[in-house]
């Protein structure tokens, strides 16, 4: 059973260090990421479920309102275009995961109010597996994915 | 010393900016071998922020799994052409960079 202590921990020691980086981020050094205390344990994790938990996203609906656009095979898994659109409403977080790399979670991001939910990036994928797009949208989770055939994997 | 990011951001349909952007980075994943067989330690992008006139419009934070120099492309609204937007990133070592480029 995967223990919450090391979690605690992480949150105490944010906590601890919060006055440091307060002072970093008004000194325009940190990104605000860092102030709000976003888990990076969500990147470490080896498992789906334990990145979807660190993400507080284990119950995401599946939705027809999210498009996710990769391509059906990948040549070059180190270079695998990426593009996540949704028509929800409120988006304020999309994340991209790759169920088969060594660390799952690949990126997140932070959409404020007047951003478009639409974001185009590069991944790397190991092998062929699944992308998983999760938009948190109103304060819920909702997710998409799609099959990536990679021929030579790129992690 | 770090390579400066590329921006592009051009306002469309006189509603939306469309930013392009390529972070100069080789995003070490900790799992590759150098010639001499050694692990070469994870060195990669943490986290970034887009800043139009002070205030955020989109920030994230990257795993091991983005590709080398990360390419992103994304839209906000309520900026002019000739207004100036801010790319600031900070990679696992601490070691960041601001640069700055004008919608048109």
């Amino acid at each position: 059973m995967h223990s919450r202590e090391g979690v605690d921990g992480g949150r105490r020691q944010v906590l601890k260090t919060g006055g440091v980086l307060g002072l970093f981020a008004m000194l325009g050094l940190l990104p605000a990421a860092a102030l709000a205390g976003i888990d990076r344990k969500a990147f470490e994790a080896k498992a789906l479920n334990e990145a979807l938990d660190a993400l507080g996203a284990l119950i995401a609906e599946e939705s027809a309102l999210i498009t996710l656009t990769a391509p059906d095979v990948a040549e070059n898994g180190a270079l695998v275009p990426v593009t996540v659109e949704s028509t929800l409403a409120d988006v304020e977080q999309i994340s991209i995961l790759a169920d088969r790399n060594p660390t799952m979670l690949v990126a997140q991001y932070t959409l404020p109010k007047g951003t478009d939910a639409y974001l185009s990036t590069r991944i790397r994928m190991a092998e062929t597996s699944n992308v998983i797009v999760l938009v948190k949208a109103g304060g819920r989770f909702y997710r998409a994915s799609k099959q990536v055939k990679v021929t030579a994997g790129g992690c | 010393m770090s390579t400066p990011s590329k921006i592009r951001a051009s306002l469309k349909d006189g509603a939306y900016v469309e930013v392009r952007m390529l972070m100069y980075h080789d995003m070490e994943n900790g799992r590759r071998k150098d010639e001499a067989g050694n692990l070469v330690p994870a060195w990669h992008i943490a986290e970034f922020r887009v800043q139009h006139q002070g205030r955020t419009v989109l920030e994230g934070q990257f795993g091991t799994s983005v590709s080398k120099n990360p390419y992103l492309v994304f839209r906000f609204r309520g900026a002019n052409k000739g207004d100036v937007l801010s790319l600031s990133w900070q990679d696992n070592r601490g070691d960041h960079r601001v640069d700055e480029a004008i919608i048109d």
